[in-house]
């Protein structure tokens, strides 16, 4: 178990300097002078010279590369051009608001589609599964932009029940996470209900039935169990996909958390804000899928004995 | 390899049972209503795109002060923009770059996609380790934002919306076709053109990538309603197209300053995504349900 822990670990190392490497080569090939883009025409050569020297750019791609891997690993990202302030500081002043995002929007997404999908698996094939997997689809194909702003427009402006926007209290946090959770219920329920349904043909359970359980005993005692297992899994998943898909929620519902940083980073032209964003959310992610591996062979005993076999 | 007393050439025998196949898999895509249902409203938007300034008596650049934020009326069903531009003429050339975007860099992925998967599983050795590995890390990159990372340092415009999202979704599909190469590896059909002293080349393109194609056209058809996505994301969040242009993305961004006024403007726009989206999906599971059975979840 430790050992596997550990090699999945050792596996990750390298796609982490990989990313590090596509990410500050794609960000500092930028045609032109990145200071002066950002700056316009509003600073003199000086001024312009100053911030290159002060961000080292006229050293060699390699010897940056290294030094921003170096100073990454200690926790130092730069500094915001823009806000001149360090972008591990900004980052973490706003990854609270995000994290806080994620995790509501992923108890929405677990609230709705657990028990959406063991409904839909119970009661295969009946109308209510086409419905609610109907509905999940509808969920998964709905741009987050528009059903935050359908949302807005109905609870928001119309019904005047909800803020509109901003980040004041925890009932600004309820319609953001409603979008985010909801498209995520879907994946939630779609899942969990074929894991249920592949789990109800098993063996076990026919012997539970055989031996006069009732059929909510079967399925809450038996089946869910080991249905549950790949369900839980993607949720470590999922929680770093919604913080770095938070982008579009932040933005629309102005929460000023790391997906906001980001886009304002674009905006203005901020390379080391912006690298240091997007490093962030993705080793955030990496660190997710870390998890979902790890966990997916703490609760499987199958996955451990093959990874047994194979080491 | 047909028996010696086979009355028909290889070819012919060849021929028919591709024949059959191909029956099949029409027969079975067309028993699948939501399918068909999808199929026609796609061909409907495609019509309604190409011919979108015939069909339409309005221009969508044109501005009319005069005419903002109209409701909806018999001139205009929509209603109009903050400009005075009608709003379903505007959907209808936003149709014209969500098709195009949906379909181009879903190609261009498939294709990178696609001979890197071939490359890595037929190889195998240090280029599938070396392929893997960059596939692991496209991966693990939010899509999103490696999208924006691109906008951000090619500019915002159409052909690098195209590079951005071929960039994000080669890494998936390589992936798919990696693993199905690994198995047809196996068969008795490769090893025997092998045996043949075929080049490695002549497998690749004559044994193995045939044997890919209709995992290919699922793995299509479900690319496009994503690039779709994609595309509208980005051009939300301004990286993306940019104006005039109508892109559908763009639409719901500008209409949201009018949600107010003019709900219409914003909304009408992305339940053309919605739909679209939706069609694109149904078609998707359609064909894969009556291409390959197994691929079914």
């Amino acid at each position: 178990m430790l050992m596997f822990a550990l090699r999945r670990i050792l596996v990750s190392i390298p796609v982490l300097i990989g990313i590090t490497l596509i990410l500050f080569i794609m960000l500092n090939v930028v045609p032109g002078d990145p200071v002066a883009l950002m700056m316009k025409e509003h600073a003199s050569a000086d001024v312009i010279e100053r911030v290159r020297q002060q961000m080292h750019l006229d050293d060699p791609l390699l010897t940056r590369y290294l030094s921003f891997l170096w100073d990454a690993l200690h926790g130092d990202l730069g500094k915001s051009i823009k806000l001149n302030r360090p972008v591990t500081d900004l980052i973490l002043k706003a990854f609270p608001n995000t994290l806080m995002l994620a995790v509501s929007a992923a108890l929405v997404s677990w609230i709705v589609g657990i028990p959406v999908g063991i409904l839909s698996a119970v009661r295969r094939d009946s109308f209510l599964d086409r419905f609610f997997m109907g509905f999940s689809l509808l969920g998964v194909s709905m741009p987050i932009f528009w059903s935050a702003l359908l949302l807005q427009y109905v609870f928001a402006m119309k019904l005047r029940l909800l803020p509109v926007s901003g980040f004041y209290g925890w009932q600004y946090m309820i319609l953001p996470a409603i979008v985010l959770g909801w498209s995520s219920a879907g994946v939630i329920a779609r899942l969990m209900r074929s894991s249920l349904l592949e789990v109800m043909r098993l063996d076990y359970i026919r012997t539970a039935r055989a031996k006069g359980l009732r059929e909510t005993g079967v399925i809450t005692r038996h089946a869910l169990k080991n249905a549950l297992i790949p369900v839980v899994t993607i949720m470590a998943i999922q929680v770093a996909g919604l913080l770095s898909g938070a982008v579009i929620t932040e933005a629309i519902f102005s929460i000023p958390g790391v997906g906001r940083i980001t886009i304002s980073a674009i905006s203005s032209r901020d390379m080391p804000l912006l690298q240091g964003a997007v490093l962030f959310a993705t080793v955030l992610v990496i660190l997710g899928n870390l998890v979902a591996d790890i966990l997916y062979s703490v609760l499987d005993p199958r996955i451990r004995a093959q990874m047994r076999k194979e080491a | 390899m047909t028996s010696p007393s086979a009355p028909l050439p290889a070819d012919a025998i060849e021929a028919l049972e591709e024949a059959s196949f191909l029956r099949d898999t029409v027969r079975a895509f067309r028993k699948n209503r939501m399918a068909m249902v999808g199929l026609a409203f796609v061909l409907l938007l495609v019509l309604g795109a190409v011919f979108a300034p015939w069909i339409s008596p309005h221009d969508p650049y044109r501005v009319a002060l005069d005419e903002q934020l109209l409701p909806a009326s018999t001139t205009y069903w929509l209603g109009t923009d903050n400009f005075g531009r009608d709003v379903l003429t505007r959907i209808l050339y936003g149709a014209r770059i969500s098709l195009v975007v949906g379909i181009v860099p879903s190609l261009i992925s498939l294709m990178i996609g696609t001979m890197m998967g071939i490359l890595s599983g037929y190889l195998g050795g240090r280029t599938d380790f070396v392929v893997m590995r960059l596939a692991d890390m496209m991966i693990a990159f939010p899509s999103l934002l490696l999208a924006m990372v691109v906008m951000y340092t090619l500019g915002a415009n159409l052909l690098n919306i195209f590079i951005a999202l071929a960039l994000v979704g080669w890494a998936s599909v390589a992936r798919v076709v990696r693993s199905q190469t690994l198995a047809l590896r196996e068969k008795e059909f490769i090893e025997a053109a092998r045996a043949n002293g075929t080049a490695r080349i002549t497998v690749m393109l004559r044994h193995i990538f045939p044997n890919v194609v209709p995992t290919l056209i699922v793995l299509f058809t479900l690319a496009i309603p994503e690039a779709i996505m994609w595309e509208s994301s980005l051009s939300f969040l301004g990286v993306g197209v940019q104006p005039p242009e109508a892109s559908w993305g763009l639409l719901v961004a500008k209409g949201k300053e009018y949600m107010f006024q003019a709900p219409a403007v914003a909304i009408a726009p992305g339940v053309a995504i919605l739909l679209t989206v939706l069609a694109f999906n149904f078609i998707g599971d359609g064909l894969r349900d009556a291409l390959d059975p197994s691929m079914k979840d």
